[in-house]
């Protein structure tokens, strides 16, 4: 899917890096502003995308095996991703913070195994490892600038957190598969903390601010909810607390369209 | 009904108490706990000692006094009831820790920022149960009361004490909700522990990073399985057992219809 465009016209940083292709981007920047002022789904642009890409993944079904199916694509990107920017020399330099990403890399591998195990003893289908581009055609380097990286990273375990979220209901039939989605989801809620910590953010997200890249905001819509089935979260605290204290969920059609972004 | 002073609980989630009053004309004087001879958990018991209003159940597994003694029930309100005995706990520990008299001076600017951002959500999660719970409690349900606490010896000036205690707490909460998960049948209610039980997660991830800065504690290989790379998740029977066990909760329940 190239949405270079829509990613690069939403960019902030990467407006002041322009290249040669920068001229065309505004150009279609300036054809969909307005409706991307009001796009509302993580990584912005994800909801403009009516048309589908020939390797997109497609929305799975509501039920455990789209579930788990949903899981293991967002955990093939994931672990891609970490495995990737730890072998790129010079990206993650020797320390604490590669240590860090060395264990979350080591988690993603095993969700990944895991998954993969789990369809199979089910006998449903195992989805076959998309072709990732985390550059997203270019607009971005995450494995050239490390603040970069830092940003995606973050992005990654967030969504990752909320997608898993949003997938729980799918597997209230299947007590044990719930259950092993929940195991991850909280790992990758420790990630998430830790990763937003490393940059200097609370681990928890306050309000819908994502304290990335603008490019970014839109993947936090709706984290600002201060309504939890009619209890007013923000009575005792204000509204920061109140939306830090829960998380919200993603789509399946969210979560999915996220992916896509990054599939080719 | 009258709590058998000697009586020993043999109910599954029950641990027996030792020195009831059957007067109960103070209810502080049947409160007292015994970690022994405790098989299969349990927190204490006796909320209520109230002969008028302790309803004989039957099949019903409404939370609610049995035999002058609260249990949180069965079934998706027997979870929830559950969850809120646990964030009462995380809320009164915190308001504890931001309250303590050398919490200015004995903790840093970053631990305090922390520990108080903790107290609000801990505190934000107990009194979105009791909403939750007051307005899904049908008729015949009772709302589990203020437990009360007691933590000992526990310093709450002392920074690794603290950090230590907080740290098992959160990791506690984090496998507990994973492992009630399963027991819970509406899906909202699903969806809602889902929204907290990440939320704990990431406490547990920077309590334990104030711990130990330069470690990949955040998600240790003592939480995290180093084959599966899954998160803790315990039945409601052992993360009571756990509980109890921290002699931090002083009023009594059982939690005879958890798993």
């Amino acid at each position: 899917m190239n949405i270079l465009k829509f990613l690069e016209s939403l960019s902030n940083e990467n407006m002041t890096k322009a290249t040669a292709s920068r001229r065309e981007s505004f150009g279609q920047f300036g054809q969909i502003g307005k409706n991307l002022a009001f796009a509302s789904i993580p990584f912005g642009l994800a909801a403009l995308t009516s048309k589908s890409y020939a390797n997109d993944i497609p929305v799975t079904p509501s039920d455990p095996v789209g579930a788990l199916s949903l899981a293991l694509t967002l955990e093939y990107l994931e672990k891609e991703f970490y495995e990737t920017a730890l072998s790129t020399l010079g990206l993650i330099l020797p320390g604490r913070e590669r240590n860090v990403f060395t264990q979350i890399a080591a988690h993603e591998a095993d969700h990944v195994t895991f998954l993969t195990s789990g369809l199979q003893a089910n006998g449903a289908p195992v989805p076959v490892k998309p072709t990732f581009d985390f550059t997203v055609d270019g607009a971005f380097d995450p494995f050239g600038d490390y603040q970069t990286f830092l940003q995606f990273a973050q992005a990654f375990e967030d969504t990752g957190v909320r997608a898993y979220k949003g997938q729980a209901g799918n597997l209230i039939s299947t007590p044990d598969l719930l259950t092993y989605a929940l195991q991850i989801h909280s790992v990758e809620a420790r990630h998430a903390s830790e990763v937003r910590r490393i940059r200097g953010l609370k681990g928890w997200i306050s309000g819908d601010t994502s304290g990335l890249d603008p490019a970014f905001n839109a993947s936090y819509a709706g984290e600002d909810n201060t309504n939890q089935a009619g209890f007013n979260a923000s009575a005792q605290f204000g509204a920061a607390a109140g939306s830090e204290s829960f998380d919200e969920p993603l789509t399946t059609a969210q979560a999915v369209a996220i992916a896509n972004i990054f599939i080719v | 009904m009258i709590i058998n002073p000697f009586k020993v609980y043999v109910m599954k989630n029950v641990v027996k108490i030792q020195e009831v009053d059957p007067h109960c004309n103070n209810r502080r004087n049947f409160l007292k706990i015994s970690g022994m001879g405790v098989v299969g958990a349990g927190l204490l018991m006796a909320v209520g000692c109230n002969d008028d209003d302790d309803p004989i159940y039957t099949d019903n597994q409404y939370p609610g006094v049995r035999n002058g003694v609260f249990d949180l029930g069965g079934g998706d309100l027997g979870i929830l009831s559950y969850a809120y005995a646990l964030e009462q706990l995380e809320a009164d520990f915190y308001t504890k820790v931001v309250n303590a008299s050398q919490f200015n001076s004995a903790f840093s600017q970053e631990q305090r920022t922390v520990l108080t951002d903790l107290y609000n959500h801990e505190v934000i999660h107990r009194e979105f149960f009791r909403a939750a719970l007051t307005g899904a409690l049908p008729s015949g349900a009772t709302l589990l009361p203020d437990l009360a606490f007691d933590y000992g010896s526990l310093d709450f000036n002392d920074v690794t004490t603290v950090l230590g205690t907080a740290k098992a707490l959160e990791d506690t909460g984090v496998a507990a909700y994973n492992g009630a998960g399963r027991y819970i049948t509406n899906p909202d209610y699903l969806l809602l522990a889902g929204k907290i039980v990440s939320v704990e997660a990431r406490h547990a991830s920077a309590i334990r990073t104030l711990i130990n800065f330069n470690s990949v504690d955040f998600a240790g290989d003592d939480v995290v399985d180093t084959t599966t790379g899954l998160d803790q998740a315990r039945k409601p029977s052992q993360i009571i057992s756990e509980v109890s066990s921290l002699h931090f909760i002083q009023t009594t329940f059982t939690a005879q219809f958890l798993q």
